[in-house]
């Protein structure tokens, strides 16, 4: 059998997959960024919840970490999945459509990206929130700040501060976690991988590539993380 | 509700419940003792095996553990030294590549853990251990790694229910563990939330008793820390109610 070399797969001609990758590894991106930020909204909504709502709220989003966190991903993708196709077929059905509609798996995997880190990025904001100084809290209070003010001009932003190690771990977890996404059938790294690795008989090489590009993405990310940090301490003294 | 079908879901998944934790039993085990290993080629001062462990952490960390579940079970095929080596019997089995990509996937996590807990051994009890004598490996049996158990002990309880989760992925190499079987029934019957709910509460389960094993095993290695028990304190006649 005529297998092509490990740099072979490597270029940008007609039998390169570099170009196929590089698409993947792009679309990962695009999951793990849509995931994270539906992950940072929850997350916002839930901390609330747990800080200053009521027992009702307080409960449930008490309900939501535990059963998230205590969960495998997969199966929350497996849920939006076949669930999300039901449901849609379900609405078809009533608007006449025949058949099995499915559910956009990029829409599935990101959702499920987001419900998963949201339970994590609600905690990560919780511990944040109790770290900012009661006194900057009080002082907003004595300057005459109403709530609103007072959380955009002090709150927020002290916060931010101390959730951003926290977020940038959950970010690096949402990232490798975006490969699970490639069970919907989304042309993202891992499946792109997938499908090289099939039609060129050389699974070893692509899953090979396909880490070292997740490497390389996490590794791009932990150097703007630190860029980030660096930028909203500015002003802090260091010990 | 459709009492019925979740109870037959139920059964269906129970048995499945043996798979999942021998998944995770064997590759915390294994890994435990190869996060060990990692930890103390960190801490040996001697830069190749420093060098190494940094190397292996940053790419067992940095690379999704599907990836790396797939690049053993269908990669390592691919060559023909290792398909024709003593290992191929073993290799080309799923349920063996699982557990394979599961401890060294376990051992980068687990061994910034127990380095974590390493380091956090206060010299002082080291110093006085070697004030008694004890030689290198019994100060260490004795002294650094019980102390360093307890001090990583939480964290490392973190990692045995990540654990527990990510045998999930050994379904999408055909193993039917408890997410493989919820995924052929929900692809069989469609009814997703019903399987969710089941298949949920059970890794809940296994997880919360894993919590509370941990929670024991901590109040086990910590008696210092004990309330002393009540009979122990000594009382003045009179005092008693």
């Amino acid at each position: 059998m005529n297998q092509p070399r490990f740099f072979d797969i490597l270029s940008f001609g007609p039998d390169g997959w570099a170009k196929a990758l590089l698409a993947g590894a792009w679309m990962t991106i695009l999951i793990a960024i849509t995931g994270y930020a539906i992950g940072i909204v929850i997350g916002g909504f839930g901390s609330w919840a747990k800080v200053s709502g009521g027992s009702a709220t307080r409960i449930a989003a008490d309900t939501y970490t535990t059963v998230l966190r205590g969960i495998p991903d997969l199966l929350v993708i497996y849920l939006l999945y076949f669930g999300g196709s039901t449901a849609v077929t379900a609405i078809g059905r009533l608007f006449g459509a025949e058949g099995f509609v499915g559910f956009p798996g990029f829409l599935a995997g990101s959702l499920a990206v987001g419900i998963t880190s949201g339970a994590q990025q609600t905690e990560v904001f919780r511990g944040a929130f109790k770290a900012v100084h009661r006194g900057e809290i009080e002082a907003a209070i004595a300057c005459g700040m109403s709530r609103w003010l007072r959380f955009r001009r002090i709150v927020a932003p002290l916060t931010l501060r101390h959730a951003l190690p926290g977020l940038g771990n959950v970010w690096q977890v949402v990232l490798k976690e975006s490969a699970l996404v490639s069970i919907t059938g989304v042309a993202e790294l891992l499946r792109q991988a997938q499908v090289g690795a099939g039609s060129t008989g050389l699974p070893f090489d692509f899953y090979l590539i396909a880490g070292l590009l997740y490497l390389a993405i996490s590794t791009m990310s932990g150097v703007l993380m630190r860029q980030a940090e660096r930028y909203f301490n500015r002003g802090v003294r260091r010990a | 509700m459709d009492w019925n079908f979740l109870s037959e879901t139920f059964v269906s998944l129970i048995a499945a419940i043996p798979l999942t934790l021998s998944l995770a039993g064997l590759s915390i085990l294994f890994g435990a003792a190869l996060a060990l290993a990692l930890a103390m080629a960190r801490l040996s001062g001697v830069a190749v095996l420093d060098w190494f462990a940094r190397f292996y952490v940053f790419m067992f960390r940095g690379t999704p553990l599907l990836v790396q579940i797939f690049l053993i079970y269908y990669g390592l095929g691919q060559f023909p030294a290792i398909r024709h080596s003593i290992l191929w019997p073993i290799l080309r089995q799923p349920y063996w590549c699982a557990v394979l990509a599961l401890t060294l996937n376990t051992a980068a996590y687990a061994s910034e853990i127990i380095r974590g807990g390493l380091l956090s051994v206060p010299h002082g009890q080291v110093e006085a251990a070697r004030a008694c004598g004890m030689g290198r490996f019994m100060q260490f049996r004795r002294i650094i790694l019980p102390l360093a158990i307890r001090q990583a002990l939480p964290g490392y309880g973190n990692e045995m229910i990540s654990m527990v989760k990510a045998t999930s992925l050994a379904s999408i190499i055909t193993l039917m563990e408890v997410t493989g079987v919820a995924a052929k029934i929900i692809s069989e019957t469609y009814r997703a939330i019903e399987v969710f709910v089941v298949a949920g509460a059970i890794y809940l389960a296994i997880n919360f008793v894993l919590t509370r094993l941990v929670q024991l095993l901590e109040y086990w290695l910590s008696p210092h820390l004990r309330e002393p028990r009540p009979f122990l304190i000594p009382t003045t006649e009179g005092d008693a109610p």
